[in-house]
């Protein structure tokens, strides 16, 4: 790990530590759309296991939208963006150190509220229950890595709450697709999982990638 | 001289449009199975080529405005003015061929939606360019030709990654008519005379507005520069 990526990700990190706005805020959104879910649809037994899966997408996506508009707009005030851009390091080292700092947060949240669903849904894991382990993390990368980049993207338009969300939604559905469907089958054991983790994968590397090259293009784009 | 040529070509296009649809409405015989519903094919399908060639241009743009905006201004004003224009035109077509199909599949299925792959990779195509048109609404300043041209290649990316996952999922849109299975194909020539005809006059329609789309775009670009020159000059 170079020097910059480092620093950037202690910044971030203990900027967190000491403030938790993103991690409270996250926690609280998935948390109300979690129980939102479980009161209008009532899930039992088999059906809660189709749908728990998506559920726990939807609620990641909406929760770390919220995050990752944040991590930005910190950047913003006391011009310190225009710092960052001038500084002699490329600009993708900062965007993964701010992809792996928000990838924490939102697996923190992810790992807290674990349990919480556990109880709501009542779920019982019939198929193998590590590749969960598999899944999650790799979903959770494709919607922080992109979603770092899109928030970039739309920080200085002026509607950017409103605008990553739409433009992030379309291009993270296929990982979405996969993330929810691959969840489906870990957790009622009805079929292998491994196409959907391998598209997962792929997914990732693709976009991380093309982000990372990407990157400076957007940062310095004036 | 230009608007005489264009002149000239949009009346072509439209005697183009008033016989294909004649050719569809009152030449081609009913389908076998379908019956009289089978007719929007004559629509549904040209409308879904000239969408997915509209966005290639739309994507061919980006790219192009991607890789001159720093050497050649022109060339990249150009390429930006060809993506905005083949975005635009083909979120249309593809708005009507995400219309027509679900009053197809109603009568000829049954149902009006399905996630299998043609129709899921569709909609998704659609979103994609329709968050594009967003950004550049939203985005402000001469970042946001960047910035759009950068979403351009991510949607472009992803499209393709959306097909085979949904292939992977499940699959209901019938299988291709041209180049599908041994038994594919139109055999009607009177069938096959219409697709050829309608395909013709939506691509000729398609191509107009977005010739007419990339010329008021330059002008909207040209005006743009024109007020920043007199602007710097007032203040010198």
């Amino acid at each position: 790990m170079t020097s910059a990526l480092w620093t950037h990700l202690i910044k971030d990190l203990r900027i967190e530590w000491r403030s938790k706005d993103a991690i409270n805020s996250m926690l609280f959104f998935a948390l109300l759309v979690v129980v939102l879910f479980s009161m209008s649809f009532d899930p039992q037994g088999a059906f809660a296991r189709d749908i728990a899966g998506g559920v726990l997408c939807v609620a990641t996506m909406f929760a770390s939208v919220s995050a990752l508009n944040q991590a930005w707009a910190r950047e913003i005030r006391h011009q310190v963006l225009d710092a960052q851009r001038m500084a002699p390091t490329s600009g993708a080292e900062l965007f993964l150190a701010k992809v792996i700092a928000n990838f924490l947060f939102v697996a923190i949240v992810q790992v807290v509220l674990a349990p919480v669903f556990l109880v709501m849904y009542n779920l019982n894991v019939q198929g193998q229950a590590w590749k969960l382990a598999l899944v999650l993390p790799l979903g959770t990368w494709a919607l922080v890595a992109n979603g770092t980049f899109f928030a970039a993207m739309a920080i200085r338009s002026r509607n950017r709450e409103l605008l990553l969300p739409l433009i992030l939604f379309p291009i993270f559905l296929p990982a979405l697709l996969a993330m929810v469907v691959a969840t489906k089958d870990i957790l009622t054991g009805e079929s292998d999982p491994s196409l959907w983790i391998k598209l997962l994968l792929g997914y990732d590397i693709i976009f991380t990638t093309v982000s990372l090259l990407l990157f400076d293009v957007i940062f310095h784009a004036e | 001289m230009k608007k005489l040529v264009l002149g000239l070509y949009a009346i072509a296009t439209v005697a183009l449009m008033i016989w294909g649809f004649y050719q569809a409405m009152y030449v081609a015989p009913d389908d076998a199975l379908q019956g009289y519903i089978f007719r929007i094919i004559y629509y549904h399908v040209p409308s879904a080529s000239v969408a997915f060639v509209f966005f290639a241009v739309s994507l061919f743009g980006s790219i192009g405005y991607l890789t001159f905006r720093r050497g050649n201004h022109d060339r990249a004003q150009i390429a930006d003015a060809w993506a905005l224009a083949g975005a635009e035109v083909g979120v249309v077509f593809c708005t009507v061929v995400l219309l027509t199909g679900p009053i197809w599949g109603r009568r000829a299925w049954g149902i009006w939606w399905t996630w299998d792959a043609r129709l899921t990779t569709t909609l998704v195509l659609w979103l994609i360019y329709v968050s594009y048109l967003l950004l550049r609404r939203f985005a402000a300043g001469p970042q946001m030709q960047t910035l759009a041209a950068v979403l351009g290649v991510f949607g472009a990316l992803d499209v393709p990654i959306v097909y085979m996952s949904n292939r992977w999922w499940r699959t209901q849109h019938p299988a291709p008519v041209f180049g599908g299975d041994p038994g594919s194909g139109m055999k009607d020539p009177a069938m096959l005379a219409a697709f050829g005809w309608n395909m013709l006059a939506w691509f000729a329609w398609g191509i107009f507005v977005l010739i007419l789309r990339y010329n008021v775009e330059r002008k909207h670009q040209q005006y743009a520069e024109q007020e920043a020159e007199e602007a710097l000059a007032a203040n010198l």
